[in-house]
């Protein structure tokens, strides 16, 4: 198999806090990657590495064989691999069409291409992505006045707009009513299968993670705690201790 | 009427209003080039603190340094500037026409040039701050650039440096200097509808509304926040090249790097017409010019204290600017709508799919 973010003996700390100790992981091309763990355990910071938010304290990130960990983050996105936020950030002030437009790909745009207008086939794709996640009818309101839900939605149809070979989910479920919460797995599934992303997802919803991911890694405390199918993750002994507080 | 000949008139009725004015009301011809000016110190201000949300305290910068370097290249295209500034009020140097003119032109075109290379250098510098600490970055570096120039004696240092004179009539002297700053704004404002079509304004406005989702996002950020600067310096560089020729003298503080006169004005005029769109500044620097020159006729004495009860007003109670206002009354003017044919459909069709989940 594939393997297309390879991340080797990371360690990284802020201060004394170690936040990522000896992580090793690899995520597959065109599968979908879980990621859980209890709060504080480090997630977020492994993925803040490997889009290159920050630099690592030690280790190796490849990407399709090729070293990313000193690259910025700019560069690390124009390569294909994005990532959505805890926090779900889109460009409040502007409408979710200019939201899609600005966020189709970079990589092979030219230096006078940005004094040009969007063609018209990506203002088509831009909102035939809006009406993949359900925002078609909504497209000309401001996002900042969207709810959170649909915000998160439009996050991700923006990542989408991009192109990415990889995308990085952080809790795509995180304040999200139970049935949109279906859609959104029945959204993620096919965006991994119809255009060939792959997912890797933090996700603390073990019934969404469970569902999604085939392969599924547990971090506790900055370190690789287990690595499995969901069958052999949920019989874990460790991963059940982590969850319910034994270590 | 269809919506195309209505902004033709529109714009036709602008441009003659713009070429009438003054011989209509020859008395204000100062004043209405004073205001054409204005307008373009809120558009190029515009660029940066409402499209793309970095508060510049420092672009008067490039007015001063465009003034400046235009009359430097003015003068030392026919004589040697040293000397020019030196024998300043002893010496009373006549330029022919012919000097006169081809020196502003170059001067003008070079002013423009240089401070666009400006910007790209000092963006380099500042545009690694954010916020608060950009905007007095900024305003250090126009307060700097002051100073520096007032220690230059090549340049006149503190004591400034007399304009040649305008070979003509004063009369023709104010036709001129109109022409000038009505042509500059117009085409300033001509260059910002395009700019605000492409791709370009999209790219300034996600660096506004999250600059590290657009980094995330794989955008040029950096890119586009120096060239957005530089479109701001090259006009802004030639505005201060035409104003300076117009007030005949220009010395560092008072004239070149007004940071707290026309520096501030360009914030102000712009949060008052509403940031972020093509219209505001230009409504903000019209409303703002006719208000300031008012109080300064009849309110002498208070002046300053109206000017700043109006700034008041305008940042506690009225943030959003003219133009934000307009948006928040009538949104669908502004395209803000919901799809309603398409939204009746979208819910019957959800209500489907979740009925099967």
């Amino acid at each position: 198999m594939n393997k297309i973010i390879q991340v080797k003996d990371v360690n990284k700390s802020f201060g004394g806090v170690i936040a990522n100790h000896n992580i090793s992981m690899d995520v597959e091309e065109s599968k979908i990657t879980g990621l859980i763990g209890p709060n504080g355990s480090g997630k977020t910071t492994l993925f803040n590495s490997i889009v290159g938010y920050h630099p690592i304290d030690s280790g190796t990130i490849q990407f399709e064989n090729r070293e990313i960990s000193q690259l910025k983050v700019q560069k690390i996105a124009r390569l294909g691999i994005l990532r959505t936020f805890q926090q779900t950030r889109i460009y409040s002030k502007m409408n979710c069409v200019k939201n899609m437009l600005i966020s189709a790909a970079h990589h092979n745009t030219k230096w006078l291409d940005m004094f040009t207008e969007y063609p018209q086939e990506m203002t088509e794709r831009a909102e035939h992505l809006l009406e993949f996640v359900g925002l078609y009818s909504k497209r000309f309101l401001i996002s900042g006045d969207l709810s959170f839900g649909q915000q998160k939605l439009l996050e991700f149809a923006m990542a989408l707009m991009n192109e990415p070979k990889v995308l990085l989910l952080d809790e795509p479920t995180a304040g999200i009513n139970p049935t949109l919460i279906n859609g959104l797995i029945d959204r993620l599934k096919r965006a991994n299968q119809e255009f060939g992303i792959t997912l890797f997802v933090i996700e603390h919803n073990m019934r969404v993670v469970m569902n999604l991911a085939e392969s599924i890694y547990c971090l506790a405390h900055g370190e690789m705690l287990a690595h499995g199918t969901p069958e052999e993750i949920k019989q874990d002994q460790n991963v059940i201790d982590a969850y319910l507080g034994a270590h | 009427m269809n919506l195309h000949l209505k902004k033709i008139i529109f714009y036709a009725a602008i441009l003659l209003a713009g070429i009438f004015a003054p011989i209509a009301f020859p008395a204000y011809t100062f004043q209405f080039a004073v205001l054409w000016l204005m307008i373009l110190f809120a558009l190029t201000w515009d660029i940066l603190g409402g499209q793309m949300g970095y508060n510049s305290l420092g672009n008067i910068l490039f007015f001063g340094a465009g003034m400046y370097i235009c009359t430097v290249v003015q003068i030392g295209m026919y004589y040697d500037v040293g000397e020019y500034t030196a024998h300043f009020g002893a010496v009373k140097i006549d330029f022919t026409p012919y000097q006169y003119f081809t020196g502003i032109a170059a001067g003008l075109v070079l002013a423009g040039i240089a401070c666009l290379g400006l910007a790209v250098v000092f963006g380099w510098i500042v545009f690694g701050l954010r916020g608060p600490y950009f905007a007095i970055g900024t305003l250090g570096v126009a307060i700097a650039a002051g100073e520096l120039v007032g220690a230059w004696d090549y340049v006149g240092a503190g004591g400034g440096i007399s304009l040649p004179n305008y070979p003509g009539g004063p009369g023709d002297r104010e036709m001129f200097f109109y022409i000038l700053c009505f042509v500059s704004a117009v085409c300033t404002f001509i260059f910002l509808k395009w700019l605000y079509s492409t791709r370009f304004q999209l790219a300034l406005n996600a660096i506004r509304d999250d600059e590290e989702k657009a980094e995330a996002m794989g955008i040029h950020t950096n890119r586009y926040k120096t060239i957005a600067w530089s479109f701001a310096a090259f006009f802004l560089g030639i505005s201060g090249g035409i104003f300076g020729n117009m007030t005949g003298f220009i010395e560092p503080l008072e004239v070149a790097f007004p940071t707290v006169t026309f520096g501030i004005f360009m914030v102000l005029m712009v949060l008052l017409g509403g940031k972020g769109t093509l219209w505001g500044p230009v409504i903000g620097a019209i409303i703002f010019h006719v208000i300031k020159e008012l109080t300064w006729t009849y309110l002498l004495g208070w002046q300053w204290v109206a000017l700043g009860a109006l700034i008041i007003i305008n940042v506690v109670y009225f943030q959003q600017g003219i133009m934000g206002w307009a948006q928040e009354k009538w949104p669908e003017l502004f395209g803000i709508t919901v799809d309603e044919a398409v939204a009746s459909a979208e819910e019957n069709s959800t209500a489907d799919k979740e009925a099967v989940i």
